[in-house]
């Protein structure tokens, strides 16, 4: 897909900084830094699945508030996420 | 109450669309809602790398239509015969309907196997959604396995964004698929599909009759095997984009009490000719009464929102157009239905319930979800039993729990929003 055609969006994943296009989700900017969303129960590390908000395996904490679907939340400037790493 | 629309429709897809559409065209007003942040359902669903125009063209059209209220990140907690709880960012709210139209879809049927729970193992449809908003795939090794149509539809998505896909490997023998080729012609629209499909994957190989056996790596996906006609064949790769069909999302259904029937192994809503359900005001329309396809989708949101508004169709054309449209669906079933081996990979370690960690072996004593659910914590997690459910049941195990409010998980503001939670 071709840069520069969307505007970009920067926020912050576990602390670094990464870009995305404008209309892209949480779960493509955690992808930029991290295939590990999520520990589940027993501590496995674990990633996106269903991709549409059903499965609930893209959990991450953004702003402050936890239990996020990543790939139903739209990046936006300014995000704080944290993953479970 | 502050909100209420004469017909509200949830789900934004194809069939919520054109239901929306149908019935504010009558006059009614309309509240269409979607858990998504747009509209267009899955198989619509906007990629930023790409545009699709008639798309395009048609979600933009219904969203313009007066008397049309469209409410994105909306999904339904709790629902009865006047009025459904939302969960929306900003909040919870109630909004109120003399009519609803269920146009909830379908998601993606997954089905465990060795090594299903590494990052890096997703749903193929479920990776197509993830790459139409920006997820980096370019230069991605990525093996596509499972069944259906919508492997191919993904693989082209990928293929699109710059991701190597390796190979489709489809559990349905080539002998199958061939058949169905043959009966193209009585849908050219399809057959014109299928050519375009296979000629953006040019060089991609598709091989019948192959099957996934195990995903490996330590911390994340490194490799799949995958059983094809001379022995076990290792690949390695980044990413395994897998899927065996649909299921229907009878979620909001089911708690209104509307009749469900079983097509094979799944549930779907049980509808009349003016896709009414067993409830007076409840109507479905879609996937959610049954995988038919995006056509299908379109007529029946059609007759549903007509209905809906008061001004049925009482013609036949589009009953036949619907009955041609759900023919090439019950092919599709047939020919991609799975191989039985696909339903034995799981080994008593293969965890079920991803949300809880529950092992196969962990549920082998029980009979019923409730049971299992109860001694194991088995569908009890946050997807609350909608991807073990699914599994449970096309593995043949038992069917799906009971759902109860609230359908997902919530806010605790939101469910102290004034509203009867109770159970149906």
């Amino acid at each position: 897909m071709s840069r520069g055609l969307h505007p970009r969006v920067s926020l912050q994943v576990d602390g670094q900084r990464v870009e995305v296009p404008a209309g892209a989700n949480v779960a493509a900017a955690v992808a930029l830094v991290t295939p590990w969303f999520r520990r589940s129960t027993e501590g496995a590390r674990r990633g996106p699945l269903c991709g549409m908000g059903v499965c609930f395996e893209c959990r991450v904490q953004i702003d402050e508030l936890s239990h996020q679907r990543a790939c139903m939340i739209a990046a936006r400037d300014g995000m704080r996420v944290r993953t479970d790493e | 109450m502050s909100e209420r629309y004469d017909v509200l429709v949830c789900g934004a897809g194809p069939a919520g669309l054109a239901a929306a559409q149908a019935a504010a065209g009558c006059g009614a007003t309309v509240g269409l809602i979607d858990a998504q942040r747009t509209a267009g359902g899955q198989i619509w669903r906007r990629d930023l790398g790409r545009d699709d125009a008639r798309a395009a063209r048609i979600i933009t059209a219904t969203l313009k239509t007066p008397r049309v209220s469209f409410m994105p990140e909306s999904q339904v907690l709790a629902a009865d015969r006047a009025e459904v709880l939302l969960e929306q960012p900003q909040g919870a709210k109630r909004i109120g309907f003399g009519k609803l139209v269920i146009a909830t879809g379908a998601r993606e049927l997954l089905l465990p196997f060795p090594g299903w729970t590494l990052p890096g193992v997703t749903g193929a449809g479920g990776l197509q959604a993830l790459v139409k908003q920006a997820w980096p795939i370019a230069g991605k090794r990525v093996v596509v396995a499972g069944s259906g149509p919508l492997l191919l539809a993904a693989a082209v998505s990928l293929r699109c964004h710059g991701a190597d896909v390796l190979g489709i490997h489809e559990q349905a023998s080539a002998r199958r698929v061939l058949g169905l080729a043959a009966q193209l012609a009585a849908w050219p629209a399809r057959a014109i599909q299928a050519l375009a499909l296979r000629a953006a994957l040019a060089g991609v190989a598709y091989r019948c009759g192959e099957f996934i056996v195990a995903a490996h790596g330590e911390q994340r996906l490194r490799a799949v095997e995958i059983h094809t006609g001379h022995g076990l064949r290792r690949i390695d790769c980044d990413y395994l984009a897998i899927g065996f069909g649909l299921v229907p999302n009878v979620e909001l259904a089911q708690l209104l009490g509307c009749r469900l029937e079983t097509n094979g192994r799944h549930a779907r809503i049980a509808i009349d000719r003016a896709q009414r359900t067993s409830l007076e005001n409840v109507y479905a329309a879609g996937e959610v009464c049954g995988i038919g396809g995006c056509a299908a989708a379109r007529i029946e949101g059609r007759i549903a929102g007509l209905a809906a508004a008061g001004s049925p169709d009482r013609g036949s054309a589009p009953q036949s157009r619907r009955r041609h449209a759900r023919r090439f669906a019950e092919l599709l079933e047939a020919c991609f239905r799975l191989d039985e081996r696909v339903r034995s990979l799981a080994t008593p370690e293969t965890v079920i319930c991803r949300c809880e960690d529950v092992p196969m072996a962990a549920i082998e004593p029980f009979g019923d979800a409730r049971a299992a659910k109860l001694a194991t914590r088995c569908g009890m997690g946050a997807c609350q039993g909608r991807i073990c459910g699914a599994a449970l049941a096309e593995l043949g195990r038992f069917s799906s729990a009971q759902v109860r409010p609230p359908l997902l998980p919530a806010r605790l503001s939101s469910l102290s929003e004034p509203f009867a939670i109770k159970n149906p």
